[in-house]
């Protein structure tokens, strides 16, 4: 919502764009091995990821312009990684504001500040804040420019039906209603996924009682990038409220309802600039400020069963929903885009078997899960749901004021990612270790000369290798080979030994890992993670 | 911990109870319970306590 008199898209800082529907009318319908439904984030990723694995596809929107408002603001390390992935990172990084720290106040006193992890080895921060409508954009910049992406704006899928080998689409755009065939579909459609809706698919979960305003303002305020949390503040008695900074002197202003507080009166334009400028006063920000946004939210978990129908894959929103402040669901829905990704485009380049596929499903419904389980954590604190939850959280709260240990639990930990354990295709620890990333996890920075070790992998599977035998032993094969020096931060990260390798997949995490690899167990292991065989 | 020990205890909690109002009684005592839980450093022991506790409430 925008004060009145400002239409949906009349930002403060913002020019949101007009896209026509497609013009040239010819080979709408041709055939095409991707559709993508939803040009949001999520979509826009999903189509530049299988763009980098060579892969064409079609990508549908039913609007004209990006989604309205700030909405997602904190994109964390690993989106980065995908961001630098696809190619369109540079934009991001000379916008957003990387940040580390955070700190929570009970009743106007500071009783936690946390840093989350973060080092040199590192090419990324841990965590930035940027509003959505830069992302949108600077996604968008690089799908425009990609050619093996064709974009239809202003066009709404309205029927997907299950055909010989695919899907075939019903579009409905402002000249005509048509039907385009697709090999492969995937819904990037959002929490309201019309496409979810069409196949009769719902997402089950649960709904928890705190109910949020989100409010963004524009306001020259002196504080640094660092998450605040205040718990029990004078302006909002027995409710908490979180503040964050962005780019373009934009503030999210976080609040929450107070029970039985009036849903439609909480959120009129009167109720919010009030209630803001209770929170300001709280911050001692006495300046003047604009509001820019608003909207109102609660906290949710809620995941599809199964995030595949037939040739239908649901990736980010249309799959999952996770309360905002876990700030994973735009986080998440990317690594659901990135994962689908180099496994589609390697069964449609007829490298893979397609029971590849399967595996998408368990590891990114088993992430899904990992975040509900995180999200309810902060959701019963933020929101105790009952009263015994109430009364430990206020008793936490209260000894962290003299006690520092109590405060942690008030840690958000937001930055745990998520390692795929019941994969089909990553491979058992090889217990020769004693130490580094398993396999199913994302692969940790080290840094490398003067980049990083990231910047060395292909866009499908590297082997790291510290084995110069073992090297030219794949040297002839489609996996891209980094060579590694005992005396370098990666063998350190890597906990390695001289004849130790790692096998990375395209989306960066971990596939398999041997202390003393050999050949041949290097080369089944490959075969199972990449499809070129069923596991 | 003899018998004398425990009544001490028991008396400084009673008068501090006193002190804060029925209001806090809870707060206060969850407060206690997670100071004591550190002091503990035995997660079992402390689950255990708490079922303990849990018996015979409303009886
Ligand atoms: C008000 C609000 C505030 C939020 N705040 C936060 C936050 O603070 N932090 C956070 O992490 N997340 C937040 N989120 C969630 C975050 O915005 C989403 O996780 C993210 O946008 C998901 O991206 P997506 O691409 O899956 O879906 P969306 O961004 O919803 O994109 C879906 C796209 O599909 C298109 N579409 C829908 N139906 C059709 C159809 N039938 N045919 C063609 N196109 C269609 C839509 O037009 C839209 O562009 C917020 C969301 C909302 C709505």
């Amino acid at each position: 919502m925008r004060p009145t008199g400002r239409a949906d898209t009349e930002s403060l800082y913002f020019d949101y764009p007009h896209f026509e529907a497609p013009t040239d009318r010819g080979g709408l319908e041709a055939r095409a091995p991707v559709a993508i439904v939803g040009a949001g984030p999520i979509g826009m990723t999903a189509a530049l990821a299988l763009a980098r694995q060579g892969v064409p596809s079609v990508l549908f929107d039913a609007k004209s312009t990006f989604n309205d408002g700030s909405r997602a603001i904190c994109v964390a390390r690993q989106s980065y990684n995908i961001f630098e992935s696809i190619g369109a990172i540079a934009p991001f990084l000379r916008k957003s504001l990387p940040w580390t720290k955070g700190r929570s106040f009970y009743r106007g006193q500071q009783i936690l500040e946390f840093e989350m992890p973060d080092s040199g080895q590192e090419k990324f921060r841990p965590m930035y804040n940027i509003q959505q409508q830069y992302i949108e954009q600077y996604l968008w910049q690089a799908v425009a420019s990609q050619s093996l992406i064709e974009t239809r704006w202003q066009s709404e899928i309205i029927n997907v039906a299950d055909c010989d080998g695919g899907a075939s689409l019903t579009i409905r755009d402002p000249m005509a209603t048509y039907e385009m065939k697709a090999d492969w579909v995937l819904a990037a459609d959002g929490a309201r996924s019309p496409v979810r809706k069409l196949r009769g698919l719902s997402l089950k979960g649960e709904n928890y009682e705190g109910r949020y305003v989100i409010a963004d303002i524009q306001m020259d305020h002196d504080y640094p990038t660092i998450r605040r949390a205040l718990f029990d503040p004078d302006c909002r008695r027995g409710g908490t409220i979180l503040i964050h900074k962005q780019p373009d002197n934009i503030w999210r202003i976080d609040y929450q309802l107070r029970d039985g507080e009036d849903e439609a009166a909480a959120i009129s334009e009167d109720n919010v600039r009030a209630s803001v400028a209770a929170v300001l006063q709280e911050i001692g920000h006495n300046g003047p400020w604009e509001l820019e946004w608003w909207s109102i939210y609660s906290a949710n978990t809620l995941a599809l069963d199964d995030y595949r129908d037939g040739r239908i894959f649901f990736i980010g929103d249309s799959a999952h929903i996770v309360p905002i402040f876990g700030v994973r669901g735009l986080n998440n829905g990317l690594a659901d885009a990135h994962n689908i990704a180099w496994k589609l485009a390697r069964v449609i380049q007829g490298r893979a078997v397609e029971s590849l596929l399967d595996s998408y499903s368990p590891e990114r419904r088993g992430a899904t899960l990992d975040v509900f389980a995180n999200a309810s954590k902060s959701a019963r604190f933020m929101t105790p749901p009952t009263p015994g939850w109430q009364l430990m959280r206020d008793a936490a709260l209260n000894l962290a004021l003299s006690h520092p240990f109590a405060g942690q639990l008030a840690n958000p930990r937001q930055m745990t990612p998520y390692t795929y354990a019941q994969s089909p295709i990553v491979a058992e620890d090889d217990p020769a270790f004693s130490g580094g990333p398993v396999p199913g996890a994302s692969l940790p920075g080290a840094q490398m000369g003067r980049g990083f070790l990231m910047d060395q992998l292909g866009a499908g599977f590297t082997l790291l290798t510290f084995d110069p035998s073992l090297a030219k032993d794949f040297s002839s094969n489609d996996l891209t080979i980094v060579l590694l020096d005992m005396n370098s931060s990666a063998a350190e990260m890597l906990a390695a030994g001289p004849r130790t390798a790692y096998l990375i997949r395209p989306d960066l995490h971990i596939a398999a890992r041997w202390f003393n690899a050999a050949s041949g167990e290097v080369r089944r292991a490959y075969e199972i993670s990449a499809g070129s065989v069923a596991p | 911990m003899n018998t004398d020990d425990i009544e001490a205890v028991y008396d400084h909690l009673a008068k501090s109870l006193d002190t804060v109002g029925v209001e806090n009684h809870p707060v206060l005592l969850a407060k206690l319970a997670l100071l004591l839980a550190r002091d503990v450093g035995d997660v079992e022991l402390v689950f255990s306590r708490i079922d303990e506790a849990k018996a015979n409430i409303g009886r």
